[in-house]
Order: structure tokens, then C-alpha cells, then sequence
């Protein structure tokens, strides 16, 4: 079973976190302050799996994490997980969020968590892996946005303005942080930029 | 009112804040705009306005205030709405929050609409933060919903009624028909469901194993599909077809096949082609072979296939990746106690592991270096984990040092070596050993009393250089008090001689008495060793009695106590000093024990038929009492079966010591003695019950007396 997802960026800011056992706020702030700090001390050329923590302190659990440019994704797992398995789960999330925000970057996150929640909605419920297939993932994902947009018509009109605007060039929205800086092992993708 | 600003531009404006004050005043301005708009019942931004809370909620401030619209959110016909409201209902509600209860029609409902995305909402919701009362309420919805013909209804479904499985395992039995039969269908997210449930219905209830056990043909059908088909774009990684659910039907196969001859012999082929032929050269390919080794060792299988899996395990020790090592050592940790001679066959490498530069990986080879020592490898397994300790990482020192401790009383070849390894950790990281392992290790080294000369030089050695570890301190002085003669004659076998003057010796205990880095436990072992050394030295009495003086008035009250009575010893006591202080006893160590003496008129207390007992009292400390009861007897032949019994008062502790003996000789030619330890912590008044039992020139008597008053003249 699956713990708890929590992604932040180099500095420890939380940009998503979902528990999937129930912990008051001030302990899951205390959880995200702790694993940022178990998480950062480690080098770049070390094995991707923690034992230590407070989600961790004694039983089973073990973190899994991954580095992508400034971001980490860390899942915190119990022993009923395949430690690979989540590896690569992490991995075909990555690039699930890198088709649904086309070359995802933090700033898609930041601004975009519910998505987030709802595109990991599809991948993992209630602390189990429901699906790994990226294609079937973004298809319900795809199928949900337009059921949504649909509804809006024109009270939607607002949330479309927002999303021209993104797409300006603002220099306020510096494009520079691309997670495809690390050569992802996939052989099926695309080359990144 | 001003249009509700949506999420984007709030979540634009926090992040301008530059400091964390400023950011907390946008929030609080934020919240109370929500709040105010929650009241409102205002229907265009709703949606907007829970997701700006949920966001608030993720950087840590309070949104428990969005519960209620979380509710209502659900309840509503729109889409994007519900979406919003269920997502902030596993965020925000638990089981313990009234609120939860309420959105269980809400979830009841949408699990029948007409949409298929609203219907995965609710499960979604539901596998999340589900109640026992609310999944007893719709298990049977989910039921129904196991057998819908829509394959994207069906796999949330299974892991839903994963989800009401654990929370009720009763419940069990309802999805039990179902859950076999989604192995039939095709789509893999389905069969991944499917393979979840029976799991958790075989892993929750054991008696569901022979039910399932009847499913292993299929299953093994199902790996061999996965095993043997062509590339496939749909569920490729790597090269492996859809890696995951192999490996949870492997770990499936594992829990049917244990114990079970039938199903293991069912599945041997499957694992051997599996282990034979999976690509191991990407993660997905190696975490399908290491559940395959993982089954194979933990079904009954063959010998050939076990060995095969060993071997698999070994080869990835060796590989480069540090992932791949970490885990193929949690995967030998596993089966270390049933196949231990042929994990043994690694332990070079294990070994190596702990050099390793990553801390996780030096943990996994901890731990299994652990496991792995026995007899055979016991000195050169110790060699390794004693390097090991010097460069260990400071998480991982007490269980080092613990382990080390554990492993060296179980295989010690001999009593010097298992000195020299206590010391040697005592040395390298006496600050990380445990508290409770000093006094096992005095014991330890009280018993060898050979090298009580070598001990004591050794830990002198180390105690000049580095007075910092506790530990080290602890034990070092208590050796120096204890055998501080041999210490001072100089000579020793086994190491250079080194010149070692009282002097030397005392300077040592008074630094560490007045060091800052020692613990009030390490300054009572430094007191009580000065203390010893009183009657082991010649020249500096003096000396000794002006430090036990000045600590007389020192501000720990342990320390304080133990001067004024160590000075007691010095000024009334002085015959008895030596006899006190050259005992080879354990003294207690948190505990005042030293006798401190005050005499007492010795008084009859009963005298009836020949038997005469007498009572004397020792003061101890202010509570601490000790009785003495001397049994004589003048009749003409003796006295046998003497036995006493006491009894006092409540409050009072009792502590009865083994008599002398039993008999009282005629004629006053000998006596009986018995002592009796009192703890009387609130000082009250001291009274006490004596039966007296003895067969006298054949015949039973027993007697009792009451004693009311004690001679003591400490007692107020």
C-alpha cells in the first residue's frame, strides 16, 4: 500500500501532497518539512530507496524517490510494494504529466495542482495502483476535462481567458525548468529538448 | 461584490509575497474572502473557491472551514462541481468528522448515475476515506458494480472493495464469487484489480487459500500470456508486457503456492522460464526476476530452481547500480534464516557493501553482515564490523554497536579476544553504545579475572587520551577503582609496560569529576573509584579525602550525598573503610550503597523458653534501615527448624536476607543471625511483627512479638 505521494520542489516547498492515511494537518506539514530534509542530504549517485522518518520510524515503510531537475516525487510505500515497481511508477507518472501539460515543467504543477490531483486520481486510488497504462490514464483524463469544459459554457468563459493567457509570452513565466534535462530510460519516447 | 478571483491569479499573488508574513497576510485575506463567499451560496465560483482553499490547505494553513461546502459541493449536478467537492473531501474529511457521514447518500446515488465519471468519483472518494459505517452501507452497491460489463468501472470497483475488505473483514465473503471471476476478463487494469482482491481476501482470511488455490492454472496462464507475447505498444515498458502485473501476480502465486505442495508443483515450470528468460537489464525486467526469486524461495519447489534463485540474487549483488543491490539484499534478508548456508556463499560481498559510499545500501549490509555471523566466521566477520563502526554513519552507530555486543557473547572464541572486542567498540564508539549494556559489560569483565591486569591498562590507555564517551568513562573507572593495585604495579604481560603513578591515576578521575563533557552517572563512577582507591594506594590519602570533602558540597545532590557519606567513612568509620571498599562487589550504580554506620544499642526483644532474640538497627540513608535479629539459646540441647517472619506496615518496603542457619546450638555456643532491609520512604513510624517458629527438644512451638519501637536514635 501506498502511503503517501508528496512532491516539492529543491527548497522544500510542497507543490502536491496526498496522504493516503489520515494525519492531522500540523503532521503532515511535519511529514513534508522531514522528508524534504531526509531527501535533500542525499547525493546525486545514491540508490533511490530511504529508510528513516517519521512515516517510517520503526515499521515497514520505506520512501521511494526521484530527482527530476528541481523537483523530487517521493512516495512512501509499505512492504506489500515491489520497491522497481514504484520506481517506474514514478517514472510513467512523469511522463504521463509531460503529455497532459505538454512538456511539463514546476510552474505547470504550481499552478495546475488539481489537475495533478485529478490526473494521479487515475493512477493510483486509495493507496493502490488502479493504472499503469499512460495512454488509458490520459484518456480518461482527456474524456474528464471535456465533460467538465462542456458544463462551463459560459461561465467557463474566464478559466479559458486564463488558459490564452498562459499561453503568451510573459516574461513573468520563464520556461526553464524542463524535467527532461535527465535522460529518462523509457526507449519509446520522444527525445526531449 | 467583487468577482471571485479565480485559483491562478490567488495562487500569482502568494507567490509575490517576499516574506512569510507577508504571504500569511494574503492567505488570511484570501480565507476570509472564501469564507464570506461560502455563505453566500453564490453558484458561479463556487468550484474556484474550494479549489483556492485546497491549495491554501497544501502549503499547511487551516481550511477545516471548507468542510460543509465540500459536502454541499458533492450534493450538486454539476460535474465540475462534484469533482471539486470530492477531491476536497478526501482532502479535508476523515472518518472522525461528522461531515463524513453526510456525503454517504451523496456517494450512494452517484454510484448509480447514468455517467461513468461520476460513478469513479464516488469510488474514488470511497477507497480514500471511507468509514466502516459507510462501507457496510455500500458494500453491496460495490458488489453489483464488480459485475458491470464497463471495464473502467470494474478495476475501481476491485480496488474499492479492497478498500472495504480492510476496513471490515467480515465483508470479505461478499466479493469472494466475483473476484474469481474477473481473472476471465481482458483488460489488464481489471486483472490488476482482480489480483489485488484475492490477495487481501487470501492474506485476511486464510480459509479463502483453498478457494483460490483453484484459480492458479489461470493465473498461470495469465503470466505465460505476458511472458510469451509479441512486442505490444498498449502495456510495454522496456521491453517487459506491463511489468506491473506480473509482479503482482507473482507475488499472488507466492501466497497460494506456500505450504502447498499442489499449487507449487503448479507453478514450477511458469517460475523457471520466468527466471530463465526475463531482460534484466532495465529496472522493469529486474523487479519481475527479483518477485520471481522471491516466490520461488518462498513456495516448495525444486532444489535445482531454488539454487537457480540464489544465484540470481548473487549476480545482482555484483551489479553497478545501486538499486539493483540495495534490494537484492532486502530480497537475501528475507530468506537468511531458512536457506542460510547458501546466502553465506555471498558474504564476501555483503561485506564489501559495507564500504559502500550510499547509507542505505551500508544498512541493508548491516543488517544481513548481522544475520550472517556465526561461529565459523566470527573473527573475521568482527574484523570487518569493526571497521565498519569507524566510518559508520551516526543513524545506523547504536544498532552497530548493539549488534557487535550481541554477536561477540554468542560466538566469543575466547575470553581475552571478547575483552579486547569490548573495548575496541568502547574506544571507536563508546558515546552511540547503549546505556543499559555498561553494566552487563562490568559483569563481563569482573568474571575474566585473568586479564583484570590486562583490562585495566588497556582502559587506562584509552582513558588518558579521550574522556568524552560515557561509556568509556563508565566502565574505565569502574575497573580502576576496582583494580586499580594492579594498574599501579606497573608491569603487565600482554602490552608495553607503562610507568603509572598515583598521581597519574587521580589526576585522571579528578579531570573527569570536574569535566563539563561528563554525565552526573560517569562523575558517580569517578567518586566511587577515588573512593576505592583509598585502600589500594599508600601516598595519597590525603589528597582522596580533601576531593571527597570538597564534593560534599557539591550541587548534584547524587554526587553530594555520596561525598558526605564516602567523608562519613573517613572521619567515624575508618576500620571499617577497608572492608567496605576492597569488596569485589557490583556496586549499585544509581543508588547510594555505601555503608554508612551508626551504631546502636543491641536490644532483647523476646526471651521465653531458652530462646533469647536480640535486635540491632542500622541507619543506612534517611529511609534505608537495617535490622539485624540475633537468635540464642541457653537451653541444654539445640534448637532446630529456626525460622523467623516479619511483617510492617504498608508503606514500609521489606526485604528479607537468607538467614545464617536454621539451628541454634545449646548453651549459648553459637547464634542465628538474620537481616532484614526496611525502606520506610515516608518516614513513618516504624513498627514491626516477628513470628518466631522452632522445634524445641521435639516439640513445635511458634510464637509472635510485636516490636513498637525501634532503637534507633535517627528516627524523629
Amino acid at each position: 500500500m501506498i502511503k503517501a505521494i508528496l512532491i516539492f520542489n529543491n527548497h522544500g516547498k510542497p507543490r502536491l501532497s496526498k496522504f493516503y492515511e489520515h494525519y492531522s494537518e500540523d503532521t503532515e506539514q511535519q511529514i513534508i518539512r522531514e522528508t524534504f530534509h531526509l531527501v535533500s542530504k542525499r547525493d546525486e549517485n545514491v540508490c533511490n530507496f530511504l529508510e528513516g522518518g517519521m512515516l517510517i520510524d520503526g515499521s515497514d515503510n520505506k520512501l521511494i524517490y526521484r530527482h527530476y531537475a528541481t523537483l523530487y516525487f517521493v512516495f512512501c510505500v509499505d512492504s506489500s510494494e515491489s520497491e522497481l515497481g514504484i520506481l517506474d511508477l514514478i517514472q510513467v507518472f512523469v511522463e504521463t504529466l509531460d503529455k497532459c501539460f505538454e512538456n511539463v515543467c514546476e510552474l505547470d504543477l504550481i499552478f495546475h495542482v488539481d489537475k495533478v490531483h485529478n490526473i494521479l486520481a487515475e493512477m493510483v486510488m486509495g493507496g493502490m495502483v488502479l493504472e499503469t497504462n499512460m495512454n488509458e490514464i490520459i484518456t480518461q483524463v482527456d474524456a474528464q476535462n471535456k465533460m467538465e469544459k462542456s458544463e462551463a459554457g459560459i461561465a467557463g468563459a474566464p478559466a479559458r481567458a486564463v488558459s490564452a493567457v498562459k499561453n503568451m509570452n510573459l516574461p513573468e513565466m520563464p520556461k526553464n525548468i524542463n524535467i527532461g534535462d535527465i535522460s529518462i530510460k523509457v526507449p519509446n519516447l520522444p527525445s526531449f529538448k | 461584490m467583487a468577482p471571485s478571483v479565480c485559483l491562478q491569479e490567488m495562487i500569482r499573488v502568494i507567490r509575490s509575497a517576499r516574506t512569510q508574513g507577508e504571504e500569511r497576510g494574503v492567505i488570511q485575506r484570501e480565507c476570509a474572502a472564501i469564507r464570506a463567499q461560502f455563505r453566500q451560496a453564490d453558484s458561479g465560483g463556487r468550484s474556484h473557491n474550494l479549489a483556492k482553499l485546497l491549495y491554501v490547505h497544501m502549503l499547511g494553513y487551516p481550511a477545516h472551514f471548507g468542510q460543509m461546502e465540500c459536502v454541499r459541493m458533492i450534493a450538486s449536478p454539476r460535474y465540475s462541481e462534484k469533482r471539486i467537492g470530492y477531491l476536497g473531501a478526501m482532502m479535508l474529511l476523515d472518518e472522525k468528522q461528522d461531515a463524513s457521514l453526510l456525503i454517504t447518500n451523496s456517494i450512494k446515488n452517484d454510484l448509480s448515475h447514468s455517467s461513468q465519471y461520476i460513478q469513479s468519483l464516488a469510488l474514488c472518494t470511497l477507497a480514500c476515506m471511507g468509514s466502516a459505517e459507510m462501507c457496510r452501507d455500500l458494500a453491496p452497491e460495490i458488489e453489483r458494480l464488480l459485475k458491470a460489463s464497463n471495464s473502467y468501472i470494474k478495476k475501481k470497483a476491485a480496488l474499492c472493495a479492497v478498500h472495504i475488505v480492510r476496513k471490515i473483514p467480515e465483508l470479505g465473503e461478499l466479493f469472494t464469487p466475483s473476484a474469481h471471476s474477473l481473472l476471465s476478463d481482458k483488460n489488464h487494469g481489471v486483472l490488476h484489480g482482480a489480483v489485488v482482491l484475492i490477495t487481501e481476501l487470501c492474506e485476511r482470511n486464510p480459509g479463502n487459500l483453498d478457494e483460490f488455490r483453484k484459480a492458479v492454472p489461470e493465473l498461470v496462464q495469465i503470466m505465460k500470456g505476458l511472458v510469451t507475447s509479441g512486442y505490444s505498444p498498449e502495456h510495454n515498458v522496456a521491453g517487459i508486457s506491463d511489468p506491473f502485473l506480473q509482479v503482482r501476480v507473482l507475488r499472488l502465486l507466492r501466497i497460494l503456492g506456500r505450504n502447498n505442495d499442489e499449487a507449487s508443483d503448479a507453478m514450477n515450470d511458469l517460475l523457471a522460464q520466468v527466471a530463465t528468460n526475463t531482460d534484466s537489464s532495465k529496472t522493469a525486467g529486474s523487479a519481475v526476476l527479483y518477485e520471481t526469486v522471491l516466490t520461488i524461495m518462498d513456495i516448495k519447489s525444486e532444489s535445482g530452481l531454488r539454487v537457480l534463485a540464489v544465484n540470481i540474487l548473487g549476480r545482482f549483488l555484483l551489479n553497478n547500480d545501486r538499486n539493483i543491490r540495495y534490494i537484492s539484499m532486502t530480497s537475501l534478508q528475507k530468506i537468511v534464516q531458512t536457506d542460510h548456508t547458501a546466502v553465506q556463499r555471498h558474504r564476501g560481498t555483503i561485506v564489501d557493501c559495507l564500504k559502500d559510499q550510499d547509507a542505505s545500501v551500508k544498512r541493508r549490509a548491516l543488517e544481513l553482515s548481522l544475520a550472517l555471523v556465526s561461529a565459523a566466521n566470527i573473527r573475521s566477520m568482527m574484523k570487518e564490523l569493526l571497521r565498519f563502526l569507524s566510518t559508520c554513519p551516526p543513524e545506523l552507530r547504536s544498532h552497530a554497536t548493539s549488534g557487535i555486543f550481541n554477536a561477540a557473547e554468542r560466538y566469543a572464541p575466547s575470553q581475552r579476544w571478547h575483552i579486547d572486542t569490548i573495548l575496541h567498540v568502547l574506544i571507536t564508539a563508546g558515546g552511540d553504545v547503549r546505556d543499559e549494556t555498561v553494566p552487563n559489560l562490568i559483569q563481563l569483565i569482573s568474571v575474566a579475572s585473568e586479564l583484570h591486569c590486562y583490562t585495566v591498562h588497556k582502559l587506562y590507555r584509552a582513558l588518558i587520551s579521550d574522556i568524552s564517551q560515557q561509556s568509556l568513562v563508565q566502565v574505565a573507572c569502574w575497573c580502576i577503582g576496582e583494580y586499580g593495585d594492579l594498574l599501579l604495579k606497573g608491569d603487565c604481560d600482554e602490552i608495553e609496560p607503562m610507568q603509572v603513578t598515583e598521581d597519574d591515576v587521580l589526576d585522571v578521575l579528578e579531570t573527569i569529576l570536574q569535566s563539563h563533557m561528563s554525565s552526573p552517572t560517569s562523575r558517580g563512577f569517578a567518586l566511587t573509584a577515588i573512593m576505592k582507591l583509598s585502600t589500594r594506594i599508600t601516598n595519597n590519602i590525603d589528597r582522596i579525602r580533601s576531593v571527597v570533602s570538597i564534593y560534599g558540597s557539591c550541587i548534584d545532590v547524587e554526587l553530594q550525598q555520596r561525598a558526605v557519606e564516602y567523608n562519613a567513612l573517613f572521619k567515624k568509620y575508618d576500620h571499617m573503610r577497608y572492608l567496605i571498599m576492597s569488596s569485589h562487589t557490583i556496586m549499585g550504580f544509581n543508588s547510594v550503597t555505601c555503608l554508612c554506620v551508626f551504631s546502636a544499642p543491641n536490644v532483647t526483644v523476646y526471651e521465653k523458653g531458652g530462646v533469647n532474640l536480640k535486635l540491632q538497627c542500622d541507619n543506612q540513608t534517611e529511609t534505608a534501615i537495617t535490622v539485624t535479629f540475633t537468635a540464642s539459646n541457653s537451653t541444654q540441647s539445640d534448637i532446630t527448624s529456626f525460622t523467623l517472619q516479619a511483617a510492617v506496615p504498608k508503606s514500609v518496603q521489606l526485604q528479607m536476607k537468607a538467614p545464617s542457619g536454621d539451628v541454634i546450638p545449646a548453651q549459648g555456643r553459637g547464634t542465628v543471625t538474620q537481616t532484614i532491609l526496611l525502606n520506610n520512604p515516608n518516614k513513618a513510624s516504624l513498627k514491626m511483627r516477628v513470628r518466631l517458629s522452632y522445634t524445641s527438644q521435639g516439640t513445635l512451638c511458634q510464637d509472635m512479638v510485636q516490636i513498637d519501637s525501634f532503637p534507633s536514635p535517627a528516627w524523629n
